[in-house]
């Protein structure tokens, strides 16, 4: 049986208790227990709300039109379809205002959204927002809020920078080992504590096998107090999910021999740490196979398992930093994808396939972190879990980047087979080996009496950024396959310089994601929309469920430092800055797992999801088919967000068009053989 | 300094050209990718992180006018986990780099144990040299040494195997440790172009069907 424990203030409190959170009704909030720092929670009763689209209808005494449709994804049928509640008619003395008209006295609505794809069909999850009465408010409180929406999300706590987020940007910083010099064990312990996340891995046994933080004389006793925790559980059971002490949440998962803990103070719920756990338990596997560990296990349950794992603590380390930072691909467990034309992506797919080698089970093409395209047979698809691992280990740890050979990389990757080895070609593309690519293939040419091709130029100057570095992996299940698999790289190499495909992806690359303004714009050129009024959606994450892949707006300049600025600049103006982006990241990714586990909770059934605190407006949103959060300045209302939130375009449904603009994002990725 | 040649040159008249694998072996974090990063790139990157499993490089030295040597590297990982793999690596290769930590006395066994199987296993005319790496750390702090050079030198000569203390960080003896190994490989007998290894029969990932599909429903 799950176990919740609430512990006093401190880590070592002993005051626990037991506490069923399975069977607790859930309320609207979260199933979790409370966790008093935060602002979103805390003013809660003033701004959170919580909008359960299925709930609604039962308060309103309405003369609305229920319409049904059935979807082929079985969904549900039933919603409203113009908002035509009693309460409506009543409403809305702040409608001319602000610049919002209700849907009825717009006869072209109901055509516009139904124009918009099939798929496309929230009005009825929608509709209780926009035309609800949570919005009404004094017309002078309306004209307020005119003036002051531009106000950016968090705006408050950057200039205060007295909050929970505080101590952030050292989050990262090495504690300094034993014996060197000015620094105390106090102290070295006290930057321990400091620390907003902790992870330990430690084996049943109570060996320490890896802690983000901290040494092993610093964190031993720690280790040796969790295992008895744990332990105590274990034998009695009924074992040990997690509990809270202070603002920190604990979270335990058993896997076979290992013990995880995830230490928190960053607001995540237990789903995602433990999501997150499970993933280093991933990369454990993916160094050793399962049968490998519990061999190990098996034969010498004391056993340290830092020796097996030697080399591959700093892809442990990326990981785990990865989620302190929050990374929306670990969040919606999804990966993402460059943005290219789909004929572009095709004749990628096309070179990719017409190269293949006999002994290839997968190949990617990956630039900075997002897919370019995949190949896989027709039987095998590729897990995002997987991928995940292969990404950490190629773009966050710098282990395999720095070397700057081809690579050949033993490694299991466990959703697929947890038992066995693949292995895999790594090489990322620089100028130097394209242009020895087509200088070899000119070579060939010229041999087998074949002289059109002329030689290649040498392409544009090669991406240099992590983020715009582009990765061919290949993956084969024969270790033996190196070569083959290098000569398939070259010929691909070759075919993409050729046909253009390379500088497509290194542009693409290099254009970064998009941004809100720009989708809405090119979405529609009759816009009358002037500077400043647009953008007030600062970003968005939208994740697409049968693809897996996920796909979000251009994280600057809110949240992310401008790119492309250049790396030498190390003044203190810039690195300054820097770390604040870091924090305002963390406070927005903050926000979007606090909306995903609203969201996802067990029993919550919700649909849509509009939470306004003082420091933002958000909105999360899934259906069968999506998932789509979105952030905003705090003074948004839900009618503006949805339909008149961008300035003169008061009739256009913005979010809705987002939507229906990312819909049409389905991309051919992937190319069966 | 390397002097890169033409990659893919032939020999021309009265030219040699002779290509030749060559594999590192060694304790982890005895420096074996530092060495080949200042042997290929002239570079060093003092945070390093470990190698996971093997990286392949190229560099071609000229030896004298007329001679070109092209060495293809595996650099392998020292863990003990790959320990199983490294028989793929060395099993064609015409020479071997076993590089020992000089400030650390347990990484000359590994190495020595290493040179052990590389006379046994690998080719029977294979080349190997023994490099004392982190020549930097002893030259800062003489107290640091673990191992003798004399002690290290007298077991090279003993195993006959070309010896070099050296250090990636300030490249001290690197390039010369590549050149002294040229100098020993059979020019003469050109290497082989591409020595690949032995073909093994394994799953047959080949295709249902000739069709390929693309732009289809992603399923991943």
């Amino acid at each position: 049986m799950d176990r919740d424990i609430e512990a006093g203030s401190n880590y070592s409190s002993n005051n626990i208790q037991n506490n069923e959170s399975n069977t607790e009704a859930v309320d609207h909030v979260s199933p979790l227990p409370p966790r008093p720092s935060r602002k979103l929670s805390d003013d809660g009763a003033s701004g959170a709300l919580h909008v359960a689209a299925a709930s609604k209808p039962t308060t309103q005494v309405s003369t609305i039109d229920i319409s049904t449709l059935s979807f082929p994804d079985g969904s549900r049928g039933t919603f409203s379809t113009s908002a035509t509640s009693a309460t409506r008619s009543v409403a809305s003395p702040q409608s001319s205002a602000s610049g919002y008209t209700s849907p009825r006295t717009d006869p072209a609505e109901t055509v516009s959204v139904a124009s918009y794809p099939a798929t496309l069909r929230p009005p009825g999850d929608l509709a209780d927002l926009v035309t609800g009465e949570f919005n009404r408010r004094s017309r002078a409180w309306s004209m307020l809020r005119t003036q002051s929406s531009s106000v950016q999300p968090f705006e408050a706590s950057r200039t205060g920078a007295c909050d929970s987020l505080a101590g952030f940007e050292k989050e990262f910083d090495d504690i300094p080992e034993l014996g060197e010099k000015g620094i105390t064990d106090e102290q070295r312990l006290s930057l321990w504590k400091s620390k907003m996340k902790h992870y330990m891995i430690l084996s049943s046994a109570g060996k320490p096998i890896w802690s983000r933080h901290g040494d092993t004389s610093l964190i031993n006793s720690y280790m040796g107090v969790v295992q008895t925790i744990i332990s105590f559980y274990e034998g009695a059971k009924d074992p040990l999910l997690g509990f809270t002490a202070g603002n920190a949440r604990f979270v335990i998962s058993t896997q076979g021999p290992l013990y995880f803990v995830a230490i928190s103070r960053l607001g995540e719920s237990d789903a995602q740490l433990r999501s997150q756990l499970d993933a280093l338990y991933m990369q454990i596997l993916s160094t050793l196979t399962l049968p490998t560990l519990k061999n190990i296990f098996a034969h010498r349950p004391s056993t340290d398992l830092r020796k097996p794992l030697e080399g591959t603590e700093s892809l442990l380390s990326s990981l785990a930093d990865s989620f302190t930072k929050g990374s929306p691909s670990a969040l919606l467990g999804a990966l993402e994808c460059l943005r290219l034309r789909k004929s572009h992506r095709a004749t990628i797919n096309n070179a990719f396939l017409k190269c293949r080698s006999d002994k290839l089970l997968y190949g990617l093409i990956v630039a900075g972190g997002k897919l370019v395209s995949v190949i896989r047979p027709r039987k095998h698809s590729l897990h995002p879990s997987d991928l995940q691992l292969i990404f950490n280990m190629l773009f966050e740890s710098g282990g395999i980047r720095a070397g700057g050979g081809e690579n050949w990389v033993p490694l299991c990757l466990p959703a697929f087979n947890n038992r066995g080895y693949l292995y895999m070609y790594v090489s990322f593309f620089d100028s130097v080996d394209t242009a020895a690519a087509a200088a070899a293939a000119a070579e060939e040419n010229n041999n087998s009496n074949n002289p059109e091709q002329p030689p290649q130029p040498p392409p544009p100057k090669p991406a240099t950024s992590p983020d715009e570095e582009i990765a061919i992996i290949l993956i084969s299940a024969d270790k033996e396959s190196f070569f083959e698999l290098k000569s398939m790289r070259d010929k691909l190499a070759l075919q993409l310089a050729k046909n253009g495909s390379l500088q497509l992806i290194q542009s693409a690359a290099r254009q970064r994601r998009p941004r809100i303004e720009t989708i809405l714009n090119t979405n529609n050129s009759q816009s009358t929309t002037t500077e400043g009024q647009i953008g007030q959606l600062s970003h968005f994450l939208y994740k697409s469920r049968a693809n897996v892949q996920f796909c979000q707006s251009s994280l600057s300049p809110t949240f992310e430092s401008p790119p492309r600025s250049s790396p030498s600049e190390k003044d203190s103006v810039s690195s300054q800055r820097k770390t604040e982006k870091l924090v305002s990241r963390r406070r927005l990714m903050t926000l979007y797992h606090h909306l995903h586990a609203s969201i996802h909770a067990k029993h919550s059934h919700l649909k849509v999801l509009h939470l306004v605190s003082e420091d933002a407006a958000s909105l999360a949103w899934i259906t069968p088919v999506f998932e789509f959060y979105c952030v905003a300045g705090p003074n948004m209302s839900r009618g503006r967000y949805l339909r008149s939130g961008f300035g003169s375009w008061n009739e256009k449904w913005s979010i809705l068009r987002l939507v229906a603009w990312l819909q049409l994002l389905k991309s051919g990725l992937v190319g069966c053989y | 300094m390397a002097t890169r040649g033409p990659p893919g040159a032939r020999p021309g008249m009265g030219n040699r050209f002779a290509q030749f694998k060559l594999v590192l072996l060694g304790e982890s974090a005895v420096g074996k990718s530092s060495i080949v990063l200042r042997f290929v790139k002239d570079q060093f990157d003092s945070y390093r992180e470990s190698t996971i499993g093997a990286a392949f490089l190229t560099q071609t030295i000229a030896l004298d006018e007329n001679t070109t040597v092209k060495f293809e590297i595996w650099d392998t990982a020292g863990q003990e986990r790959y320990k199983s793999l490294a028989p793929m690596y060395y099993r064609n290769a015409n020479c071997a780099v076993v590089v020992y930590d000089i400030t650390q006395a347990a990484s000359l066994d590994k190495a020595k144990s290493w040179v052990k199987e590389l006379q046994r296993q690998a080719n029977e005319n294979i080349i190997i040299a023994l490099a004392g790496n982190k020549l930097d750390l002893v030259q800062e702090q003489p107290d640091k040494r673990a191992i003798q050079t004399a002690d290290a030198q007298a077991y090279a000569k003993e195993a006959g195997l070309l010896f070099f203390e050296t250090s990636a960080k300030t490249a001290e003896n690197v390039q010369n440790l590549f050149t002294e190994i040229a100098k020993k490989l059979p020019l003469d007998q050109v290497g082989p172009r591409h020595a690949r290894p032995g073909q093994r029969p394994g799953v047959s990932l080949a295709p249902e069907g000739a069709n390929t599909q693309v732009g289809g429903p992603c399923a991943c």
